[in-house]
Order: structure tokens, then C-alpha cells, then sequence
């Protein structure tokens, strides 16, 4: 395995590079897929049959902490890469807990949110609206779900094998992924919450 | 090559002598909507077959000259990176060909679209065509009359069909006078359609809509506005009522023969009051949609 | 036994027992002969471990002809059933189910696969490249489209085929009008194996953009890389929306979910568009790659260079781009309008543009060549005035005011097969036997060859010419019969025959392979076709590192110009090469996935947490894991090298 010390580390080999490329492109087709899932919304947005209305069901506090949890562990993630280029293992472990800690504090509002929508009677089946609304936020859901567990072995990873250029290219993948969970947060955010209370 | 051709145009005069035997019946217009589309047809054929030939023409030529066995053995084939003016050729006549027939195309969509032309002046005549499966119903709001798998029209008067669907997809298709269009459980489709003779035409659903679906047809009978005045007063007359009861009991899936009644389902079971603008618009009126879709 | 009920065939008939029967049979014969030619040690290290993309590329060869062999039954029972009036050999509702899944075969799992196999084969070869970007991820593609193919390949023996059309249109393929389980199938196997193909994509590009030998800059990638290169950018951003339409179809049947049912504000409409947004560019997923192989025969056996390299790439980013904007050409009939059927008109017919330059170019590139008429020639050669009619037939579809008499009728069908089958299936034919030595080390019979050829060809035409007339005559598709009185019946019995020949056609290749075996001789050389692009560099049959050495390219034609011009192909010295090693994981989890399908059809909740937890216990394996490859030393090159003649 070639390493290329010029390179950030997880730059460092052309397998490296390769897989960044590879998951960028596979961020492209997130975007398609999210994408998509708002597109339907959009289009059953209205048709709520004879369910509530957007506006009838949003609360603003969670999705207020949902987000400002959520930007916040994009913020501390940065963070974490900064230190990993550094080389300081401790400092980029610590971030990272903070991150997922985050996460896991934004699904746990996320589910009371569903719990929610359950008790005012917005189900899964309710309407075109609801299935739409929940496929959307569960999808999103799902990533931060799959997320965590990814997260969390990266750092038993680093903490394990330290920072090499495999661990380090692992880490670099995993705040892509979770900045662009984050982005997908604010269309929801802007697009779905705020367009809905309107 | 040779015997291939030969075979070609063999099977080529076999088909035209089987289809000989009669006109095609989208070719075979009897309406005005129908009248444009065949022409259409017709045009884009005649282009059509001219770039086909053109094609064949070249390759046959080409393959015939370049062929390994026409050269001398040391004939080594140039290398060629293209030429300007003969990619400009290929891009430009195909781009004046597809601007032609995008012209037309986009007139006649207007055309298809809007009432038939000819008999502007007449008032159109207006049916609800839906179908359950597998049979269409069609109401005719202002005789106050119902039909289930037949239908009478008058001819030189604009029509005026309002589609909608008791379950799948379906299409409403009468090939002699015009295309077809969807009907659907949510909302209602407009289709403009006219007759110039009168006569028996085949009308089916196009779109498979399950295990029913080949037989899903049903006839078209154009005549004279006093014969249709003469219908609809004869129906009054001898036919039954059509109650809600019966209504329900005709959504049943399954076929069912020709049938008439007085009355309409519209009035105890409205059509979808969506039409294609207000979903586009993206409607956010919650009223039910779901009390018609029989189900 | 009311567990056992659900996977009862709704619908039985006297063919489905036998075919039961006979997968049983098939299937005891193949494990009772992997045990006593005790070969199950070789299959799975030869090949269910395998992330060579070589053989993983003849995998997909073999289930794509696999494929092939089912949908064209399905072809042959429709044909056989539509060849005379009121025919009574199938009814209607196995009709329906043979429609059905005729097409999602032939599409997802006989076409999908078959492109897949020539990428495999081809991209890192003419690349110059040891493997694909991600050799292991490649593999799991494979067994996901394969769990995917299998899944969907059990529905007519257990619980039943899906039966609303391979467009599965809602609500007919709702849980109102479709009780059965068949189009859970549907959307749970296609979900599958669309999850691979995305896999795929990601991995083809990443490979074509970084993996380039030295010197091979993007407008010196051979034709065929470069199609599959656009394919693969279409599957990335195409497949994603089936992932959606297909998970929001499933959930309304499985949780009874109001996406596109006809109460509570469903909106069946957009099913539709959902699936024409991927379906649209999933056709120039499986034609641009038949265009890069036809690119890649054509100047060989014209002995000449592609004319219009940069044309013929630039009007495929074209046609790519074009075919994310024309979906709703599919469906005119909804009632949008005039304006929106105007616009998507003209997108529809600008396809055309692009498509003539790519047809002129092909024929340009025979001008002053020097024709050969091989087997994969022929194939070319016929492929551009059928192709070409079935382009101009699009373009007459493209009419929307027309189209409302052409849509969903046998016009539209000949239509598309007149596409796929010149377009796609030859060029697949061709290619089949373009590489054959390449990868198996003998020729093709060209004897045979030609006559399958002719088969075909004049099968074809008698197949499909027929329903562009008896479509204009008001013959609907997807009808199970239909009477006497409508004047059908003479043109669909030719039809009928010409499937039958077409059918002679595929058993005359597959004889073709079996008598070649036998017969052709092993002494070809690596380069028997006096071909010209980088995949012949190297030496037959292939060493597990492909090259030796990395190629060093100066054009899109190197090897050519290396036989020609005297280019130095191969310079320096051998360096250590590193491989990746198998792994039965992703063979592992694609079993996984089929369990877990499984259990969704059926709505078998325990068994299908326990695999997904499974597929979960698999990632999370492979994120520990730690996996460097293995070497291979210098001197083991030298040795391949000098067994297999010369070194390279």
C-alpha cells in the first residue's frame, strides 16, 4: 500500500481516494432519493384526506431542538476532522462522542415527535399526507439511526488501531455523511416544518 | 444481402395485401379529432419511411463498396477523425425534421384539445363516461339518462366526454373518432370527440386494468340529432329508474350486457371534483374525495 | 396449515405443478452432481467468493441467458395464445401474470444483467486497470441482483406471480385490485436487485474516473467505456427514484399506507411519474451500452477508426441529460394538457438528434473500411436500419396529438421491441460473440453463428413488423385474446411465427456454445479478431491481474496504434501487484436479502427483523474488518507471464 504523505491522511493511498470519490458520488444519489421523497411530499402535501392538516399536527419546540442538536453535532464534527488532521486522537474521539451524543439526543426528540403525531391521530395510514410526511422524516430517521452505529464503530476503530490512513479515511467518509444528513435536515426543516405552520 | 431483401419485400407485399382487405381503423376516421390524428399519421409515416430509405440506402451502398471482398488485399482503410461539414449536415437535417414535426405536433395537441372543428356553433354534448371493472357507464346529465356499455351520439355536434374511473386506470379509446385519454378514480379527464357519419363504431378501454380487461368494450352508435332526440324521449319512456341500490350492484366487477336507465348516478354520486389544473396547483382544499371511488 | 395457505398458488394450473416439479428436479440434479463431482469446494472459492471482476462479469453472462431462456418462454406462451382468435391455451388471469413478469425479466433481469456482464468484463480492461474501484462491493451487486432475480423467479411457484403489468400501475397493483402477493414480489425483488445496480453504478464510475492507465485521458476512453461511464451516471441518479416509488408502493401494500390507492388523498398519478422518471432513463441505461459495443465491432471489422469520436460522446451526454426531461411522454393520455404535452413532445423528438448523428457516425465508420461480415458484424449491420426504424417510430410516438391513437396499443409495443431488440439484445448477441475468446479461450462457431443470426433477424421481423399494423387496426396490448370479428388474427398468427423462429434462433447460440466447446480449437492467440482497443492487450485467457505491466496510452485506440505504429505499450519493469482477496460475505448477505424479501412478501415479520438484523451484523463485520489484500510477487508474474507466451 503506497502512501502519499503529501496527502491529508485520509487522502493518503489511492484506495483512500477512491472511496471518497465513491462516496461523494453516492451522496449524489442521496440526493436523488431525498430528492424524490420531497417531490412526493410536495405533491400529497395537500391531500390529506380526512386527516389534519400540516398545520394542525407541527409543533415547533422539538423541531426547534431537533435542529439546533442537529446543526450543532454537524458543527462539533467539523470539529472532529480538524483535530484528526492534527493527529490529535483524543481531542478527535471526544468530538466525535459529542456528535453522536447529538444524534442520538435528535432521534430520541424525533421519536417523541412520532409518539405525537400518533396521539393526535396522524398515523402511518391516515392520509396521502401523513404517509408522506412520516416516509420522509423516517428515511431521514433511519440515516441518523444507521449513523450512530457507524459512528460509534469508527471511534472503537480509531481508538483501537489509532489514526491510520484507513481509520482516518473512515472518519472523513462518516462526516461527509452526517453533513449531509444535516443539509437534508434543513430542507425538511425550511421546506416541510416551516412552509407547513405557515 | 440479396436473399435478404428479397425475403423482406415479399413479407412486405404479404402484410400490405392482408391489410388491404380493410383500412386500418385508426386510418379510417369517421370525426374530425380522428380525421387530424390520421393525417398526422400519415405525415410522420411519409418523413418517416423517407429517413429509412435514406439509411438503408447508404448502408447498402456501403456495405456493398467497402466490402473485404471488393479490395485488394493490401488495402489498408484510412484513418478519419470526422469532417465539419459532414457532422453539420448530420445534426441539421435531422434538426429541421424533428423542428417541422414539433411544430406540428404542438398544433395539433391544440387541436385534440379543444372542441372539434367544423361545428363550433352547436352546443357540445356532454357525457360522463366512468368505468368499474370491467364496463363503462356513461351519463348524460342534461337528457337524464344512463347507459352501461353502449352509447348513442349524435353526429355534427361537438362531444364532450368527462372521464373518470370506479377503480383502475382505464382509457376511453373509439379509434374511428379520436384517441384516447385515462380515466381516473381521483379526478376527472376531458375528451374531445366528434362524428361526421352516421354508423357502429368500437369503442374499449385501451389500459389494462386487470383480469377483465379484453372484453372491456363497448359500442358507439352515431346517427342524427332527431334520431337522438327520438332515443332519448323512447328511453324515458320504457326504461327503469337507476337507484343508488342498483348503482352499487353494477360496480360489482364483472361484465355485464347493454343496459338503460333514466337518471343518472351523478346525482347521489357526484364525479371526482378534481380536474387535472387543480391538482397542478396542488389544491389544498381537504374535502373527501374517497365517498365516490365505490370502494 | 393456515401458515402454509399464503404461499399456495391462488391460481394453478397443470404447467405450474410441472414447472414446480422441474425446479425441484433441476435443483436436486445440481446439488446431487456438485456432491459427486465433489466441485462444491471449487464453487465457492472459484466463484461465490470471487470479487474478480472477470468472473463476476461471466456470472451475470450466464444469469442473464438464464433470464433470457425464462422471459423468452413468456414471449412464446403470449404469442402462442394471441396466434388465433378466442385461443383458450392460457386464461386470462396467467396471461396477465406472463405479460408481467415477461417484461420485469427481460428489463431488470435479463437486460439489466446482461449490461452489467460486459461492463464487468470490459471497463477494467479497456481502462487498463487491475479490477473496479471496489472489487468487494461489486460482488454484493452481483448477489443482490441474483437474490433479486431468484426472488422474483419463485413468485409463479409460491403465493403466485404479480400480474398488473410490468409498470405495475396503481391502483390496479394496489391491495383493492391485486390481492395476491405477486406484486409484493414485485416491488420487494426489484428493490433488491435496483439496490445492487445503484452499487454498480457507483462503483463504475468511481472506477472509470480514477482507475484510467497513464496517459488515457477521458477523451481517449474507448467508445464502450465511455457509454458505460454515461450508463452508470444515469443509474446513479435514476435508481434512487425507483428506490422511493418502489418503498412507498410497498408500504402501501404491506402497512396499508395511502400513497397511491384512491382514498385518503392517494394520488395513483404518481406511481406513474415516479416510474417513468426512472423508467425513461433505465432504457438509455440498457441502450447506450449496446451503442458502446456496437462502436467497439464496427471499426473492428471495418478495419478503420470510429469516425466522430467527440460527436459520439458528446450525443451521448445528450441523450443522458435528455432522458431525465421526457417521462411523461409515457403517459399523454393523462389528460395534462396541451402545453405539457407540447413541451415533453418536443424534449421526446430531440432525442432523435443526437441518436441520428450516433447512426450516421456508425455508418461513416464502414465508409472506405474494409467490411468483414463475422457474426458480431452481422449483427451491427442489421442493427441500423431495424434501430433506425424503431427511432423513427419513437419519434412518430413523440406526436403526443397521435399518440392518443397509438398508446397502449401493439404499435407501441412493436415500437419498443424494435428498439431492444436491434438495439439492445443484438447488441448483446454481438458482443456475446465479439468477446467469446477473450474470456473463454475458443471461437465461436461462425457457421452456426450465422444461421442464429438469420433466425433471429427474420424473426424479428416477422414478430414485431405485424403489430405496428394490427396496432393501427385498434388492437390493444395486454388483451388475453380477442374475437374473430376484429380482423387480427392472420397478422398475430405471423407474429406467432416469427416468435417461434426467433425462438430457433436462441437454442441455434446456445447449441452454438455447446459445439464450440467441442470443437474449436484452444490455439486463437489473444487477439483473434485483429481487433483495437486496450482489452485485447493483454493475454488469453486473462491473468488474474489483467496486465502485467500498465498500459501506456496515447489514444483511444492504443493497441491498435501499438500494432500499427509501432506505440510502446508496456515499458519499465514489473512492480509486486496488489490484489483484493475473496470474500463470502457479499454471497452471504445476498442470501440474507432473499430471506429478508422473502419474509416482507410474505409478511412474515420475525424471520425478516432476524435477517435484517443479519444484513446489519454483516456491515457492521465488514466495517472491523480489517482487509489489506494480498501481493503478488514478482516472480510469480514472471512465471504467468511465461506460461501464457511472452510477456506483456
Amino acid at each position: 500500500m503506497k502512501i502519499d504523505h503529501s496527502q491529508p491522511l485520509e487522502y493518503s493511498t489511492h484506495q483512500n481516494q477512491l472511496n471518497i470519490l465513491g462516496f461523494w458520488i453516492f451522496l449524489g444519489a442521496e440526493i436523488m432519493l431525498f430528492g424524490t421523497l420531497f417531490m412526493g411530499y410536495f405533491t400529497l402535501e395537500g391531500r390529506t384526506g380526512a386527516g389534519p392538516t400540516p398545520a394542525q399536527i407541527f409543533e415547533i419546540t422539538p423541531v426547534l431542538i431537533e435542529t439546533f442538536v442537529l446543526l450543532t453535532s454537524s458543527f462539533t464534527i467539523g470539529l472532529g476532522i480538524h483535530a484528526m488532521r492534527l493527529g490529535r486522537k483524543n481531542a478527535m474521539l471526544s468530538f466525535f462522542a459529542i456528535t453522536l451524543l447529538l444524534g442520538l439526543v435528535f432521534l430520541g426528540v424525533e421519536i417523541y415527535e412520532f409518539m405525537h403525531y400518533y396521539h393526535v391521530g396522524a398515523t402511518y395510514q391516515t392520509s396521502a399526507f401523513t404517509a408522506a410526511l412520516l416516509t420522509t422524516l423516517g428515511t431521514h430517521g433511519a440515516h441518523v439511526t444507521l449513523g450512530l452505529f457507524w459512528g460509534l464503530f469508527i471511534i472503537l476503530q480509531v481508538k483501537k488501531r489509532g489514526l491510520t490512513p484507513q481509520t482516518a479515511n473512515k472518519s472523513f467518509i462518516f462526516s461527509l455523511y452526517w453533513h449531509f444528513l444535516d443539509v437534508v435536515w434543513i430542507f425538511i426543516f425550511s421546506f416541510i416544518y416551516l412552509k407547513g405552520m405557515m | 444481402m440479396k436473399k435478404k431483401w428479397a425475403f423482406l419485400s415479399s413479407m412486405l407485399a404479404f402484410v400490405l395485401v392482408l391489410a388491404g382487405c380493410e383500412p386500418l381503423m385508426v386510418l379510417d376516421p369517421k370525426g374530425p379529432q380522428a380525421a387530424q390524428q390520421a393525417s398526422d399519421i400519415m405525415l410522420s409515416i411519409g418523413i418517416m419511411s423517407f429517413i429509412v430509405i435514406a439509411v438503408l440506402t447508404i448502408l447498402v451502398v456501403i456495405l456493398f463498396k467497402y466490402r473485404a471482398s471488393n479490395q485488394p488485399d493490401d488495402y489498408e482503410p484510412p484513418h478519419i477523425e470526422g469532417n465539419k461539414w459532414v457532422e453539420a449536415l448530420c445534426i441539421g437535417i435531422p434538426v429541421l425534421i424533428v423542428a417541422f414535426l414539433s411544430f406540428m405536433s404542438v398544433k395539433s395537441n391544440y387541436i385534440v384539445e379543444s372542441a372539434p372543428v367544423g361545428y363550433e356553433n352547436e352546443e357540445p354534448l356532454v357525457v360522463y363516461a366512468s368505468s368499474s371493472n370491467w364496463k363503462w357507464h356513461f351519463s348524460y346529465p342534461e337528457e337524464g339518462i344512463e347507459t352501461v356499455n353502449y352509447l348513442y351520439i349524435p353526429t355534427d355536434r361537438p362531444l364532450e366526454f368527462k372521464l373518470y374511473s370506479f377503480g383502475p386506470i382505464t382509457s376511453f379509446w373509439i379509434p374511428q373518432l379520436g384517441g384516447q385519454k385515462y380515466a381516473m378514480a381521483d379526478m376527472v379527464t376531458t375528451l374531445h370527440l366528434g362524428a361526421d357519419e352516421p354508423g357502429e363504431y368500437v369503442g374499449r378501454n385501451a389500459n389494462f386494468s386487470g383480469k377483465g380487461f379484453a372484453e372491456n368494450t363497448f359500442n358507439v352508435t352515431a346517427m342524427s340529432q332527431t334520431e337522438f332526440d327520438e332515443w332519448v324521449q323512447e328511453v324515458h319512456e320504457k326504461a327503469e329508474p337507476l337507484t343508488e341500490e342498483k348503482f352499487d350492484e353494477l360496480l360489482e366487477p364483472g361484465h355485464l350486457g347493454q343496459m338503460t336507465f333514466t337518471g343518472t348516478h351523478l346525482e347521489f354520486s357526484p364525479a371526482p371534483e378534481h380536474t387535472h389544473n387543480d391538482v397542478s396547483e396542488e389544491g389544498n382544499d381537504s374535502e373527501e374525495e374517497s365517498d365516490h371511488s365505490g370502494h | 396449515m393456515e401458515f402454509f395457505e399464503r404461499f399456495a398458488i391462488p391460481h394453478p394450473s397443470p404447467a405450474i405443478y410441472a414447472s414446480m416439479v422441474a425446479i425441484a428436479l433441476v435443483t436436486i440434479g445440481i446439488i446431487a452432481g456438485l456432491t459427486y463431482f465433489k466441485k462444491w469446494g471449487y464453487l465457492w472459492r472459484e466463484w461465490l467468493t470471487t470479487v474478480d471482476h472477470k468472473k463476476i462479469g461471466i456470472m451475470y453472462l450466464i444469469s442473464a441467458l438464464l433470464m433470457l431462456f425464462r422471459g423468452g418462454v413468456d414471449a412464446i406462451m403470449m404469442r402462442a395464445q394471441l396466434s388465433v382468435p378466442d385461443a383458450e391455451l392460457l386464461d386470462a388471469q396467467h396471461y396477465n401474470e406472463i405479460f408481467t413478469t415477461h417484461g420485469v425479466v427481460m428489463i431488470i433481469f435479463m437486460a439489466m444483467p446482461f449490461i452489467f456482464a460486459f461492463m464487468n468484463l470490459l471497463v477494467p480492461l479497456q481502462i487498463g486497470a487491475r479490477d473496479v474501484a471496489f472489487p468487494r462491493l461489486n460482488a454484493l451487486s452481483f448477489w443482490l441482483f441474483f437474490a433479486g432475480a431468484m426472488l422474483f423467479n419463485i413468485s409463479f411457484v409460491i403465493g403466485g406471480s404479480p400480474d398488473a403489468g410490468w409498470t405495475s400501475y396503481f391502483p390496479l397493483a394496489g391491495n383493492d385490485f391485486s390481492q395476491h402477493v405477486g406484486t409484493n414480489y414485485y416491488m420487494i425483488a426489484i428493490q433488491i436487485s435496483g439496490i445492487g445496480s445503484l452499487m454498480t453504478g457507483i462503483n463504475m464510475c468511481t472506477t472509470i474516473l480514477k482507475m484510467r492507465a497513464p496517459g488515457m485521458t477521458l477523451m481517449k476512453m474507448p467508445m464502450f467505456t465511455w457509454s458505460a461511464f454515461i450508463a452508470n451516471l444515469i443509474i446513479v441518479f435514476a435508481f434512487p427514484v425507483l428506490t422511493v416509488a418502489l418503498l412507498m408502493g410497498t408500504t402501501d401494500r404491506l402497512f396499508a399506507t395511502n400513497f397511491f390507492t384512491s382514498d385518503n388523498g392517494g394520488m395513483d398519478m404518481l406511481w406513474a411519474n415516479f416510474f417513468w422518471i426512472w423508467g425513461h432513463p433505465e432504457v438509455y441505461i440498457l441502450i447506450l451500452p449496446a451503442f458502446g459495443l456496437y462502436s467497439e465491432i464496427i471499426p473492428t471489422f471495418s478495419r478503420r477508426n470510429l469516425y466522430g469520436y467527440k460527436p459520439m460522446v458528446w450525443s451521448m451526454v445528450l441523450i443522458s441529460f435528455l432522458s431525465f426531461l421526457v417521462w411523461t411522454h409515457h403517459f399523454f393520455t393523462m389528460g395534462q394538457g396541451a402545453l405539457t404535452n407540447s413541451i415533453f413532445s418536443i424534449t421526446t423528438m430531440a432525442i432523435a438528434v443526437p441518436t441520428g448523428v450516433k447512426i450516421f457516425n456508425w455508418l461513416f465508420t464502414m465508409y472506405k473500411g474494409k467490411i468483414r461480415f463475422t457474426v458480431p458484424m452481422l449483427y451491427s449491420v442489421a442493427f441500423i436500419p431495424l434501430f433506425t426504424v424503431g427511432g423513427v417510430t419513437g419519434v412518430m410516438l413523440a406526436m403526443s396529438a397521435a399518440d392518443y391513437q397509438y398508446h397502449n396499443t401493439m404499435f407501441l409495443v412493436a415500437h419498443f421491441h424494435n428498439t431492444i431488440i436491434p438495439g439492445v439484445v443484438f447488441a448483446m448477441l454481438a458482443g456475446l460473440t465479439y468477446y467469446w475468446p477473450k474470456f473463454f479461450g475458443f471461437m465461436l462457431n461462425e457457421k452456426i453463428g450465422k444461421w442464429a443470426f438469420w433466425s433471429l433477424t427474420i424473426g424479428f421481423v416477422l414478430a414485431f413488423f405485424p403489430m405496428y399494423i394490427t396496432g393501427l387496426d385498434g388492437q390493444a396490448r395486454r388483451m388475453y385474446t380477442y374475437s374473430e370479428a376484429t380482423g387480427f388474427g392472420p397478422l398475430n398468427m405471423v407474429s406467432f411465427i416469427g416468435a417461434a423462429i426467433m425462438a430457433i434462433g436462441f437454442v441455434l447460440i446456445l447449441w452454438n456454445v455447446f459445439y464450440s466447446f467441442k470443437n474449436s480449437s484452444r490455439e486463437i492467440g489473444s487477439d483473434p479478431w485483429d481487433a483495437r482497443s486496450l482489452e485485447w492487450a493483454t493475454h488469453t485467457p486473462i491473468p488474474e491481474y489483467n496486465f502485467a505491466r500498465l498500459p501506456h496510452v496515447n489514444s483511444s485506440e492504443a493497441f491498435w496504434d501499438a500494432k500499427m505504429n509501432g506505440h510502446q505499450l508496456f515499458r519499465g519493469e514489473y512492480e509486486e501487484i496488489h490484489m483484493p482477496s475473496s470474500s463470502g460475505v457479499p454471497f452471504i448477505m445476498g442470501m440474507i436479502f432473499f430471506v429478508a424479501g422473502f419474509s416482507f412478501v410474505f409478511s412474515l415479520w420475525i424471520p425478516a427483523v432476524i435477517a435484517l438484523l443479519g444484513i446489519f451484523f454483516c456491515m457492521a463485520l465488514r466495517s472491523f474488518e480489517k482487509d489489506d489484500g494480498y501481493h503478488i510477487s514478482v516472480e510469480e508474474i514472471k512465471e504467468t507471464e511465461r506460461k501464457l507466451g511472452g510477456a506483456k
